[in-house]
């Protein structure tokens, strides 16, 4: 069963990434690639929320927790693509924007992750106290 | 333009289910604190998109294997969350070596798909 939610999973965050990636030549015209360092960091940031609040709550079977984080959202980012646009960074000599790029996609990749890990976990006690309960 | 949408769906089934089963067998066979799934499974996927980027595939076989399929297999956001979840257990030495072995092969590997793929 968690094999067809992660199937689904990867079918809307593919979609979702392919449409976001369309829709940013409207606003962006820079060779910068903007679209998939968005995907890329919003990502890191639900993964994180996720982990921490969404899938301790137990409201969700886990079949459809793991449809969500390794297919939605695992899908939805992707690294090969960042490797490639690094590639093409490289290759069209804008090394600027080369190094801007996998630095950005470094620290703001943990920032984000981080940052969504710890507010997770801060919604989880907040939760757990108002329901009475102890947090382990 | 629907049969984009269904070329991408398609190929990102496929690749999430990929990453999925690659990841669910690799944890039974070997527990280790380094995430060595989905390690294999982002500098795979940066050489064969590059690769595929190198034999200038276009059209619905770009959207089908690269924007679905590769796009899919490869996750960002799973790789970062490794990194923080090595940092809290305070295994530093695996975290550096995870995350810079992860950007160094990545793309070099890109690098060398798109040589290869020109060929």
């Amino acid at each position: 069963m968690s094999y067809l939610f992660v199937g689904i999973g990867g079918i809307i965050g593919s979609l979702l990434r392919y449409y976001i990636g369309l829709s940013s030549v409207i606003w962006w015209s820079s060779p910068f690639p903007i679209a998939t360092l968005v995907i890329n960091l919003i990502g890191c940031f639900v993964l994180g929320w996720f982990t921490t609040y969404l899938s301790k709550l137990k409201l969700f079977s886990p079949a459809l927790l793991t449809g969500f984080g390794t297919g939605l959202v695992g899908s939805f980012t992707t690294f090969s693509t960042f490797s490639v646009e690094s590639v093409q960074l490289i290759q069209n000599s804008l090394w600027g924007f080369a190094i801007l790029y996998v630095l950005s996609s470094l620290f703001g990749g943990l920032f984000f992750s981080y940052f969504g890990y710890r507010l997770g976990d801060i919604c989880t006690k907040n939760r757990l106290q108002r329901e009475g309960e102890t947090y382990k | 333009m629907v049969i984009n949408a269904i070329v991408v769906a398609f190929g990102g089934f496929f690749g999430a289910i990929t990453r999925y089963s690659i990841s669910q067998w690799m944890k039974k066979r070997k527990p280790t604190s380094f995430p060595l799934a989905t390690f294999i499974i982002n500098v795979m996927g940066s050489f064969l998109l590059g690769f595929i980027y190198g034999t200038e595939t276009g059209g619905l076989p770009l959207l089908l294997l690269g924007t679905g399929f590769m796009g899919a297999f490869t996750t960002f956001s799973t790789f970062k969350l490794e990194n923080i979840q090595l940092i809290l257990n305070k295994k530093w030495n695996t975290q550096v070596i995870y995350l810079v072995l992860s950007y160094l092969l990545g793309i070099s590997l890109a690098f060398l798909g798109v040589i290869i793929g020109k060929m």
